[in-house]
């Protein structure tokens, strides 16, 4: 991971949406203060909608301002007041059969972490994993606090497609997928549960400020 | 109503794409050429952003079960009904039976994917918003999947009493945009630009780039000289757009497309502006396209100007229809 900004950084995403991304450290506590952000800032006439992610977020425009300084200049203000926006969610028991068919790059992950299989299993599963953002596609969620010794860089090349349930490591991160598509990460097992449902208000299972804890079922090799 | 006569043809219900769910972690999906279903929408009295049919791969079959007013934009692609030759960018009016045949791109445009508009626009259930297929999340267009035979699919009206057989002079020759010959786009500089080595960021702009056959609606692979980063970077994860053009650590670019998930974390180089996100969708497998580095104020004039250019087709087409209504 690269060292955090020590000042807010924006970037623009063409003319479709802003990017900000908060100083500081990565925890619960910068991804509250995220969220508060979001709820502010998706009030504004001129954002269509504000996404959180992990610890940034990015803002579409309903229609591209002239010029972009007053709106970086409201953020910068609105970032500077946010206060921690605190979610009590509910808890999701998800079991996993690590490694095997459904755990593809287990050995990847070992090799780059140079834990064993046992280690990174006993690793993986003893967080309560808080759902930091929703994002990649429909019901997919973003988690905090894995155990830093897991990460694992992004594969050279994406793997075209991985399946739904798939658990993957992908840098700092962790996170299952709803559904089969490409992907940058390294899957080391796999789970069922359905994330997202179309004509459900709110369409995805889970929000931010919810819950999963992974449960080994079993390790496979 | 029209019934698809061809197989795993990955044609898909597609219309200006599904705005407001990217926090559900949905993207916006939407057709790869915009304009072109904006001005086959336009032409037939449709509502700018009804639902259309995207068709990528030829030759595409296609019955009509009933009078239909229909358009064809995008890929000039020999197109006939029955046995009668139809001018691309064109309206027509089909009858009961006849069937709309479409064969391989030909043309000065090298464009790669023909719109089909029908009047009244294509009838599917708005889904979150959209009509757009969400290949991914299999939901919206038709059934959440792309088209197959025996898929019987609906319109809106049959268009009865409304003009046919006028046309448009298509964008790529009234806004062409190249650079040394080849076709090109705009890219706004993205946050990790300047991560990149001196000799990358001047290789972006001024060298060639090959789509490669591993590109599709999700996104386009690029091959050319690798780009490298000064350190390597590893981010988080954050919202990114369609046109985003990501570095993965092989250096070889990938620049997302319309069915582009709504969030990544690999090293952003640019981004191709909204406006020119048609020309990169209509550009061939195969082909080569050229960078060409834009600001802030040129991207939004630039969305501006395609904005003017439909505004254009909206006024010519209530022209030719109020003079042929006069006759």
């Amino acid at each position: 991971m690269n060292a955090p900004p020590a000042t807010p950084a924006f970037s623009l995403l063409g003319t479709t949406a802003l990017l900000f991304e908060a100083p500081g450290a990565f925890d619960l506590e910068a991804q509250q203060r995220i969220w508060a952000l979001a709820k502010e800032a998706e009030a504004w006439p001129e954002i269509r909608e504000a996404v959180p992610g992990m610890k940034n977020l990015m803002l579409t425009f309903v229609e591209p301002p002239q010029t972009l300084d007053a709106l970086q200049e409201r953020l910068m203000a609105a970032w500077q007041a946010a206060r921690p926006l605190a979610r009590s969610g509910r808890v999701v028991e998800l079991p996993v059969v690590y490694g095997g068919t459904g755990g593809p790059h287990m050995a990847d992950v070992v090799a780059h972490t140079g834990l064993s299989v046992e280690q990174i299993v006993e690793l993986h599963s003893a967080p309560l994993y808080p759902v930091y953002a929703l994002g990649s596609h429909p019901g997919y969620c973003y988690l905090g606090g894995m155990d830093p010794r897991l990460a694992t860089p992004r594969r050279k090349v994406p793997v075209m497609s991985i399946p739904g349930g798939a658990v993957s490591i992908g840098g700092a991160q962790t996170g299952v997928s709803a559904s089969a598509g490409p992907s940058g990460w390294n899957t080391i097992g796999s789970t069922t549960m359905s994330f997202f449902d179309p004509a459900a208000e709110p369409p995805a299972a889970l929000q931010p400020g919810d819950m999963i804890r992974f449960r080994v079922e079993a390790v496979l090799r | 109503m029209i019934e698809i006569l061809s197989n795993a043809a990955l044609a898909t219900v597609q219309d200006l794409g599904r705005n407001g769910s990217l926090r559900w972690g949905v993207g916006t999906s939407g057709a790869m050429d915009d304009l072109a279903l904006a001005a086959g929408n336009l032409m037939l009295g449709n509502p700018v952003g009804a639902a259309g049919i995207e068709i990528p791969v030829f030759p595409f079959k296609l019955r009509f079960g009933a009078d239909c007013a229909f358009a064809l934009t995008g890929a000039d692609c020999d197109a006939r009904l029955d046995e009668r030759p139809l001018l691309p960018w064109w309206t027509h009016r089909a009858r009961a039976g006849e069937v709309l045949a479409l064969g391989v791109p030909k043309g000065p445009m090298r464009a790669s994917r023909a719109l089909l508009c029908l009047s009244g626009g294509v009838d599917v259930p708005e889904v979150l918003g959209s009509r757009s297929t969400q290949l991914r999340g299999a939901f919206g267009g038709f059934e959440g999947r792309a088209l197959k035979r025996g898929d019987v699919l609906r319109c809106g009206h049959d268009g009865h009493g409304r003009p046919t057989g006028f046309g448009l002079v298509p964008p790529a020759l009234a806004m062409p945009l190249q650079r040394d010959g080849i076709a090109a786009v705009r890219v706004l500089p993205a946050a990790e630009y300047l991560a990149f080595e001196p000799a990358s960021r001047e290789a972006f702009w001024n060298r060639d780039w090959k789509i490669t056959a591993q590109s599709d609606r999700y996104g386009y692979r690029l091959d050319g000289e690798a780009l490298r980063p000064i350190a390597p970077m590893e981010l988080l994860s954050h919202g990114i757009v369609p046109g985003v053009i990501q570095v993965p650590h092989s250096g070889q670019p990938i620049v997302q497309m319309r069915d582009a998930q709504p969030s990544g974390g690999y090293p952003k180089f640019g981004t191709v502006i909204e406006a020119d996100l048609w020309r990169l969708g209509q550009a061939p497998i195969g082909s080569r396209i050229r960078f060409i580095e834009t600001t802030w104020a040129q991207a939004v004039a630039a969305r501006d100007e395609a904005r003017q250019w439909l505004a254009k087709v909206e006024r010519m087409v209530s022209l030719h229809c109020s003079a042929r209504g006069a006759r």
